[in-house]
C-alpha cells in the first residue's frame, strides 16, 4: 500500500480543480503542505492549526488545490514522495505525530506513557519496536505480560525479540516468570524483585542494580548499538506489589540520572492514570513523572464511551522539564483506533467511519 | 469379505474419529498458543486438548467458561492463563451459579480442578454442580465404539490408513469432546463423574491450623498457604510442562471462592484504610504469575461491592484479565423497573484481556441482562429502549383502550393474521406521542 505523489496525482486528475479533496489510501491520511511538516514530506491529521502554513491559504487541511500540489511537487525541497510506510515497522502515523524516525531518535529523554479509562499497552508496543528498529540497546523490564505476548505482537509489527534477545540487543526482566522463582523459591543473592517477598517493600535498588547492569555500555571498541533505553512496562502494578510512590520515584530518577544524562539514552515508562477512584499513591506517581518527562503521551478513553469506530483519544504533550517554560508546551490531540497491525490516528471527529 | 469387514469397521471408527477431531479442531492455521512453551515447543504436530478450541483470531487456546453465552461475550471463551475475575452480587446468590457452571464445565471435559473456599468444604461444593444436559444418541455411539476398539483394535485399517494415526479413544470416559455444554440446574451432577474426574480441594480452616514458618512476606497466611498449594500442584501434576514424561496434557481448573471476604483473613472489606491493603493485589500477581507459566484457568469471585477502598478495585481490575461484574436486581429499584421485569439482573464485561494482540473480541453489544430460570442461566441482549417500545406496543395490541370492551376471547393458540391486522389497526388509531413516523412506516 505505498503512497506515491504519481498516484496522487493521477487520481486527483478527474476532479473539479476548485476543490480537490485529498485522500491517501487510508482516509485518515491527510496531506498538510505546511513548511514545517514538508520537511519530511508526512501526513498529520492536522485539527488543531498549528503549521504556519506558508503555501497554502488558511483552509481546512484536507482540501488541498491542485496548483499547490503542484508547486509542492515540484518545488526542491519537497521529498519524492513519503516512504513506504509499511517498512517502517512500528505505528508510522505515530511516528509522523511525534516527528521522529527511527534514523533521528532524540536522546537523553523521560517519555511518559499513561492512560486513563482504556488500555495504553499498544504505545508500549510502539516504543519497542521503535527503539529496535532503530538500533538502541533496549532493556525491557515487563512486569505485567509474558514475553511471548510482546513477542507475537512485535512479529507483526515487523520486530523479532527472539532474534534481538539472542543478538544481545534485547535484555527482558520477565516480572512474572522471575516473580515465581523469588516468590517460592528464595535464594540469598539479591535478586531485582525481591521486593516481592519483603513484608514493607523498601526500595527498589536491585531493580534499578540489574537496569544499570543490563544496559551498561560495553568498551569493546566497536560501538554495537546507538543509546541505551529502558522500557518499563509498567510502574502501577509495582504500587499494587507494595512498593510505595516514593520509592518508585526514586527508581526513575536513579534510571534518568544514569541512563538519560551519563549515556545519553531513553527511558519510556507506562503508568495507569487511576482517575477518579482517589488513588492517592497513583496521583503522587503520575503527578511526579508528569514534571519530569519530556514528552507525555496520553491515551483516554472517549468521554462518551464505548465506540466500535473510535477506541480513544491520545494527546501528546511536548514538555521542557530542565527549562523555564517561557513558551507554552505543544500538545496535540487525536483520536485513534487500533487495528490487528497498526493504529490509525485522525483529527477529532474525523474517524473515517463519521465522514 | 475380508476386505468389506475391514473396511467396514474401519469406516464406523474413522467415522467417529473424524467427528472427535473436528470438535478438536486439529487444522493447519495454529499457532502455538499456551504459554508453557516448555515441552511441546519442539514438536511440529500441535496437540489438541479435550474441552479446549482455538480462538479464531490469534490462535489463542481457549476454554468454555460453562455457559455458552457468556465465551459467546467474551470472544470465545475464556483463555487459558488468565484470570476470570467474577464480582459478585449483592447478596452473592447469581455469582455461585457461574463458579459451579465452570467448574461442571470442566468435570464434562475431563480437566483437573482445584477448588478452594473458606467458606465451603470443597466436597460440598462438587456436589451441588449442576448436571449436564448431554447428548444421549452420541453416548450410545461412544459405547459402541468403545466395544468396537476392543475386537478390532489390532487390525491395520487398509484402505483410510491415514485415520489410523489419529488418537484411540481414552480409556478416561468422557461425556463429549465438545467445547461449552449445557446444564440442567435443577438436577445434580451424576457422582460418578465427579468420582471419576481428578480434582483437589482447599478449604483454608483444615489448612491453617497447621503449624507453618512464618514468612516475613505482605501476604496473609490464608493467602501465601493458598498460593503454596496451587504451586505445588502444577508443579507435581506437571501442568507446568516440567514432567515431560507426561504424554496427555490437560488443564487445570482453578476456581476460589469469596476471594478477599473477612474469611480469608483479609481486611480490606472492612475497614478503607487497611494494614494489608497489597495483600489481595499481591496474590493476584502471584496467581497471575502461576497461571501464565502453566496449562490453566482460574476463576475467583470477589465481592467488590464490599472493598470501600476504590482504588484497591481498581488495582484488582487491572491484575486481572476478564472482568464480569454480576449487579442483581434483588432489593433495589430496578427491581420494580418494567424494563427489567423480565430479567434478574445486569452482567457488565468490564475487562477484556488483549493477548498476544494489539486488538480484541469486543462486542458490541453492552446491555447485557441474565435471567435464571427454573433450569437454565440465560444471558440476552437487552437494549432498554428497544425493549421499552417492544412492551410498549405489546401493551397497545393486548389492550388497546377502544376496544377494551370487545375483548377477543384468547382460544389458545392466535391466528397470526388476525394479530397483525389488530396491530396494524392500533398503530394507525393511536399515535405514539415521542416516536418518529418511522414506527408507522416499519408497521405498514
Amino acid at each position: 500500500m505505498a503512497w506515491s505523489w504519481e498516484a496522487l496525482w493521477e487520481w486527483n486528475a478527474g476532479k473539479k480543480p476548485a476543490q480537490l479533496r485529498v485522500q491517501g489510501p487510508r482516509p485518515c491520511a491527510r496531506l498538510c503542505a505546511c513548511a514545517e511538516c514538508n520537511r519530511s514530506a508526512r501526513f498529520i491529521g492536522c485539527g488543531q492549526r498549528n503549521c504556519a502554513c506558508a503555501l497554502l491559504p488558511r483552509v481546512p487541511v484536507w482540501w488541498v488545490l491542485p496548483s499547490s500540489l503542484r508547486s509542492i511537487r515540484d518545488s526542491p525541497s519537497s521529498h519524492p514522495g513519503p516512504p513506504c510506510v509499511l517498512e517502517l515497522g512500528m505505528f508510522p502515523e505515530l511516528n509522523n505525530l511525534l516527528n521522529t524516525t527511527p534514523e533521528g531518535a532524540e536522546q537523553g529523554k523521560l517519555t511518559l506513557l499513561c492512560d486513563a479509562k482504556t488500555d495504553g499497552s499498544f504505545l508500549v508496543h510502539h516504543f519497542l519496536s521503535f527503539y529496535l528498529k532503530a538500533n538502541c540497546k533496549v532493556c525491557l523490564v515487563a512486569l505485567i505480560q509474558s514475553f511471548s505476548h510482546y513477542n507475537i505482537v512485535g512479529q507483526k509489527l515487523g520486530v523479532s525479540l527472539t532474534a534481538a534477545r539472542e543478538r544481545g540487543q534485547l535484555v527482558v526482566l520477565e516480572g512474572l516468570k522471575s516473580g515465581v522463582d523469588v516468590f517460592f523459591r528464595p535464594r540469598e543473592e539479591p535478586h531485582p524483585l525481591q521486593f516481592l517477598r519483603e513484608a514493607n517493600a523498601g526500595d527498589l535498588q536491585p531493580l534499578y542494580a540489574f537496569v544499570r547492569d543490563a544496559l551498561q555500555p560495553v568498551d569493546s571498541g566497536e560501538a554495537a548499538w546507538r543509546c541505551p533505553v529502558l522500557l518499563v512496562d509498567d510502574l502501577s502494578v509495582l504500587l499494587s506489589l507494595g512498593v510505595g510512590p516514593v520509592a518508585v520515584l526514586d527508581f526513575v530518577h536513579y534510571c534518568r540520572a544514569t541512563v538519560c544524562q551519563e549515556w545519553k539514552g531513553n527511558v519510556v515508562c507506562l503508568v495507569h492514570d487511576s482517575g477518579d477512584t482517589e488513588d492517592e499513591e497513583s496521583d503522587v506517581l503520575l503527578n511526579g513523572l508528569s514534571h519530569q518527562s519530556h514528552l507525555i503521551l496520553r491515551a483516554e478513553g472517549l468521554a462518551t464511551g464505548f465506540c466500535k469506530d473510535v477506541h480513544g483519544q491520545l494527546r501528546i504533550l511536548w514538555r521542557r522539564p530542565l527549562q523555564p517554560t517561557t513558551h507554552r508546551d505543544r500538545s496535540l490531540t487525536y483520536q485513534y483506533k487500533i487495528q490487528d497491525k497498526s493504529v490509525s490516528f485522525f483529527a477529532k471527529g474525523m474517524s473515517p467511519a463519521v465522514l | 469379505m475380508a476386505v468389506a469387514g475391514t473396511s467396514g469397521t474401519g469406516t464406523r471408527s474413522t467415522g467417529s474419529m473424524v467427528a472427535a477431531a473436528s470438535t478438536n479442531n486439529v487444522t493447519s492455521f495454529q499457532r502455538r498458543g499456551p504459554r508453557a512453551s516448555g515441552a511441546d515447543s519442539g514438536c511440529s504436530r500441535l496437540v489438541s486438548i479435550a474441552g479446549t478450541r482455538r480462538s479464531v483470531r490469534n490462535g489463542q487456546l481457549l476454554v468454555s467458561t460453562g455457559l455458552p453465552a457468556l465465551d459467546q461475550f467474551l470472544g470465545g471463551g475464556l483463555a487459558v492463563g488468565t484470570v476470570l475475575l467474577i464480582e459478585e452480587d449483592k447478596y452473592n446468590i447469581y455469582s455461585p451459579l457461574l463458579f459451579n457452571y465452570f467448574l461442571a464445565e470442566g468435570i464434562v471435559s475431563g480437566h483437573a480442578l482445584l477448588v478452594a473456599s473458606a467458606k465451603e468444604d470443597p466436597a460440598d461444593i462438587l456436589q451441588k454442580l449442576p448436571a449436564p444436559l448431554i447428548d444421549h444418541s452420541y453416548k450410545k455411539e461412544c459405547d459402541e465404539d468403545i466395544c468396537g476398539h476392543k475386537m478390532e483394535s489390532d487390525i491395520k485399517m487398509k484402505i483410510a490408513w491415514r485415520y489410523q494415526l489419529f488418537p484411540k479413544m481414552e480409556g478416561r470416559p468422557v461425556l463429549s469432546s465438545g467445547f461449552g455444554h449445557d446444564y440442567d440446574i435443577s438436577k445434580r451432577i451424576p457422582q460418578e463423574l465427579i468420582e471419576t474426574s481428578k480434582w483437589h480441594g482447599f478449604f483454608l480452616p483444615e489448612k491453617i491450623s497447621s503449624t507453618f514458618n512464618v514468612e516475613s512476606c505482605s501476604l496473609t497466611s490464608g493467602y501465601m498457604k493458598l498460593l503454596q498449594f496451587i504451586q505445588n500442584i502444577i508443579y507435581e501434576e506437571g501442568f507446568d510442562g516440567s514432567n515431560p514424561q507426561k504424554k496427555q496434557k490437560n488443564i487445570l481448573r482453578i476456581g476460589i471462592q469469596n476471594l478477599g471476604s473477612p474469611l480469608w483473613g483479609d481486611d480490606i472489606c472492612c475497614a478503607e484504610n487497611c494494614d494489608a491493603s497489597h495483600s489481595l493485589t499481591k496474590f493476584l500477581y502471584i496467581l497471575r504469575a502461576l497461571l501464565r507459566t502453566s496449562l490453566s484457568a482460574c476463576i475467583i469471585t470477589v465481592p467488590t461491592h464490599l472493598i470501600q477502598n476504590k482504588a484497591v478495585i481498581a488495582r484488582v481490575t487491572n491484575l486481572s484479565d476478564t472482568v464480569v461484574g454480576l449487579e442483581s436486581f434483588i432489593g433495589s429499584e430496578k427491581e420494580t423497573n418494567p424494563l427489567y421485569k423480565d430479567y434478574h439482573g445486569l452482567i457488565h464485561i468490564r475487562q477484556i484481556p488483549r493477548l498476544n494482540n494489539l486488538i480484541y473480541d469486543i462486542s458490541d453489544v453492552k446491555d447485557l441482562a441474565f435471567k435464571l430460570k427454573k433450569k437454565l442461566f440465560t444471558i440476552e441482549i437487552g437494549s432498554p429502549i428497544s425493549s421499552s417500545l417492544a412492551s410498549l406496543i405489546a401493551q397497545l395490541v393486548k389492550n388497546p383502550p377502544a376496544m377494551r370492551k370487545t375483548s377477543v376471547p384468547f382460544l389458545g393458540r392466535e391466528d397470526p393474521l388476525e394479530k397483525a391486522k389488530v396491530t396494524h389497526s392500533s398503530i394507525l388509531a393511536w399515535r405514539i406521542p415521542w416516536t418518529v413516523h418511522g414506527v408507522a412506516k416499519s408497521w405498514t
